[in-house]
């Protein structure tokens, strides 16, 4: 995947780009919204990744500028502003997703790799299958190898989103955002017990693991 | 500017003071010339009714008695003290008799009134060349060093050609015009010394005023907060303006002592976690450990910065709520709904720790809001009431309801557990960082429910704690959403 990275912090910028690049991702830096503005129009990136205050050009007029001259590259957007507000204005602004510093990075990973525009497609998709297990999203049924399992509304929609990302990390927050549209840290980890609930009915009495989790990001759903 | 006034005329007193002083002198000028041209003109006209009847006077006489008794007439009338003038001529412009010397060339000529006022020479004034008529004494003006004088008057003539001129003097109405510009000068005058000495006492003491509350600005603003400005009890603009700003200052000082207190917190509560995470960096690079070793002690180390963080969030939140959120992020929100949303999160994890979590709520309850903050609120008072109940009763129990009344909706969260039975500590558990005794056991940061107050606060509405029996309750209570 290639990444444009528009982030006019030195450290921060050169520790993404490695980080990126350790990943198994290219990732390309510019320093400024300008330059930032004169690469992505480009249009060769797959996913940027944009600082709100940028020298020369602000973040979000670069994105909007990029709107307007129907570039569609996907954008997560970081900021040190985190309110609610500031994420709505982001969105607006033509963003696709937003975090807020400081990140940690598997966190950034995991959102950008969801981001991916190749991946996006299965937004349209209306079955989703990984293995054994399939989900319609029409007829809001599940199946593991052919056996019906019933799931509570909220349950289906966590298994949607996981499937739709199958094979990507998914996060504590992107769950909570995605699935519950809260974008707050709740204090105890309530989504562990959610996806653990979720792991019981989609795994117990099937012989392989499908949902897996990965130490220090989240959860992967991945046939095996 | 270019033109640089001096320091007194910059002031608005002063400013003031040479408009109105300007306006108003305008104003008299004007009024002083309509009045005396009015004047001027009623003079006129009064000139020339005198100069008629005269005339009247003078043609009975002329009738009664012929040339000689008009004569006689006119030469006693000259006699006779005041501004009138009278002068009997032949053909060829001969004065015979009358209180005149000598005239302007060609006033004689033309019948009717002058065109114009004319100069003359009263008998007795000039070089006494005619000869003197039986009139001796002539009144002369008073004082004149110039002895020609002005005049208007009618001409007429005697059917024998002799030449009768009647006319007035026109030194009364000149001594008027006088009289009323040194009137004029005077008024204004007068009205300058007003103006300056309203401009002294009114402009001055205000201006004084204006510059002490300047002064104790600046004081201010030089950094000695607690300074006030000055309030004379008057109860004048001043005094109002000073208490305003009095309060507007008060509350600077209140919002600093907010900033210092959380900063001073901040120092406090993120020193203790960021020391443990430096030690726990520092023992792992000081022991000898294997791969596995250094990949849990780093683990530990983000773990331990993501709590950092999460405090420092819940911290930037507060402030930001309690220095007044946007009102944009407002807007219709079901807290049924919202009920529904946090109990279905939370209800898994409650199971797990043992404790039933319901939310018997029906009906639709609508208050003007944030969800998020709403959902964060409520989720901090739902994650607390689980922590403290679980394990410290037979069957652990959290309910959540809701009710509508007088404008108000309140939403109460009651757990079994202990609850805090004080009411000290009730009232300081929703301070910033304040973790109560018995809390200390469980992992939080001592923010949730300061957060969840600070987001009542935002909302209008209030986060109380109550004992319930047992447990705590935790009632947050919003204004109805208006319209509804």
């Amino acid at each position: 995947m290639k990444i444009l990275i528009i982030e006019d912090d030195r450290e921060a910028a050169d520790y993404l780009e490695k980080a990126f690049a350790e990943a198994g991702h290219t990732a390309h830096v510019a320093r400024d919204g300008e330059t930032g503005f004169a690469l992505a129009d480009s249009g060769e990136y797959d996913v940027m990744v944009v600082d709100r205050m940028l020298p020369r050009r602000d973040g979000l007029s670069v994105i909007a500028g990029l709107r307007s001259r129907s570039n569609t590259t996907p954008v997560l957007i970081l900021s040190a502003l985190g309110e609610v507000d500031d994420r709505v204005t982001g969105l607006r602004a033509g963003g696709d997703d937003y975090l807020t510093k400081p990140y940690a990075f598997s966190e950034l990973l995991a959102r950008v790799e969801v981001l991916n525009r190749r991946a996006t497609a299965r937004e349209t998709e209306t079955m989703y299958r990984a293995g054994d297990l399939e989900l319609d999203r029409l007829s809001h049924t599940v199946r593991r190898a052919g056996r019906e399992i019933t799931l509570q509304p909220r349950e289906f929609r966590l298994l949607e989103y996981l499937m739709r990302h199958a094979g990507q990390v998914v996060t504590r927050t992107m769950l909570l955002e995605n699935v519950w549209d809260y974008h707050f840290d709740p204090q105890t980890n309530v989504i562990d017990v959610h996806v653990s609930r979720l792991r019981g009915k989609i795994e117990k009495g099937f012989d392989s693991a499908i949902l897996h989790t990965v130490r220090g990001a989240g959860y992967m759903l991945k046939a095996a | 500017m270019a033109l640089r006034l001096p320091a007194i005329m910059r002031t608005t007193a002063a400013r003031l003071s040479a408009l109105y002083f300007i306006l108003f002198a305008l104003c008299a000028v004007l009024l002083v010339f309509y009045m005396t041209s009015l004047s001027a003109s009623m003079l006129n006209t009064q000139t020339m009714e005198t100069i008629n009847e005269e005339v009247q006077g003078l043609d009975s006489a002329y009738r009664r008695g012929g040339l000689p008794f008009l004569v006689r007439v006119v030469e006693q009338r000259s006699r006779q003290p005041g501004a009138n003038l009278y002068l009997i001529a032949d053909s060829n412009g001969r004065i015979l008799t009358g209180n005149v010397e000598s005239l302007e060339p060609g006033v004689l000529e033309a019948d009717g009134w002058t065109d114009q006022p004319f100069n003359y020479q009263r008998y007795g004034e000039g070089s006494g060349e005619r000869r003197a008529p039986s009139v001796s004494e002539i009144e002369a003006p008073p004082a004149a060093t110039e002895t020609r004088h002005a005049a208007i008057a009618l001409v007429s003539r005697l059917p024998n050609q002799m030449i009768v001129l009647v006319g007035r003097d026109l030194g009364e109405p000149e001594r008027f015009r006088g009289v009323v510009r040194q009137a004029l000068i005077f008024a204004l005058s007068m009205m300058a010394l007003g103006g300056l000495l309203i401009w002294f006492f009114v402009g001055r003491r205000a201006l004084k005023r204006i510059d002490r509350v300047s002064e104790a600005g600046a004081r201010i603003m030089g950094g000695d907060l607690t300074g006030r400005l000055p309030v004379t009890g008057a109860g004048d603009e001043f005094d109002r303006l000073s208490e305003n700003l009095n309060t507007m200052l008060t509350r600077i000082a209140g919002l600093n002592e907010g900033l210092k207190q959380v900063s001073d917190n901040i120092a406090h509560d993120l020193k203790t976690p960021l020391t443990r995470l430096r030690n726990r960096a520092e023992a792992a690079l000081a022991g000898d450990r294997d791969d596995a070793g250094y990949r849990e002690a780093l683990e530990a180390t983000i773990s331990e910065s993501d709590r950092l963080i999460k405090t420092f969030n819940a911290i930037l939140m507060i402030s930001r709520l309690e220095a007044g959120y946007s009102a944009e992020a407002l807007a219709k929100v079901d807290l049924a709904i919202a009920i529904h949303d946090v109990v279905e999160l939370y209800e898994p994890a409650a199971e797990e720790v043992g404790v039933s979590l319901a939310a018997p709520v029906e009906g639709s309850f609508v208050v003007d809001g944030n969800r998020e903050l709403i959902g964060q609120a409520l989720s901090n008072v739902v994650d607390n009431a689980i922590k403290y109940s679980a394990g410290s009763s037979e069957k652990p129990d959290v309910r959540v309801s809701i009710a509508a009344g007088g404008g108000e909706i309140s939403l109460k969260v009651a757990d079994n557990g202990p609850g805090i039975p004080d009411q000290d500590d009730r009232d300081r558990a929703t301070e910033r960082f304040v973790r109560l005794e018995q809390s200390r056991s469980q992992p939080g940061s001592g923010l949730g429910l300061s957060l969840a107050k600070a987001v009542m606060k935002f909302h209008g509405g209030r986060l109380e704690l109550l004992q319930g029996n047992p447990g705590l309750v935790v009632v947050m209570t919003f204004p109805s959403a208006k319209g509804e």
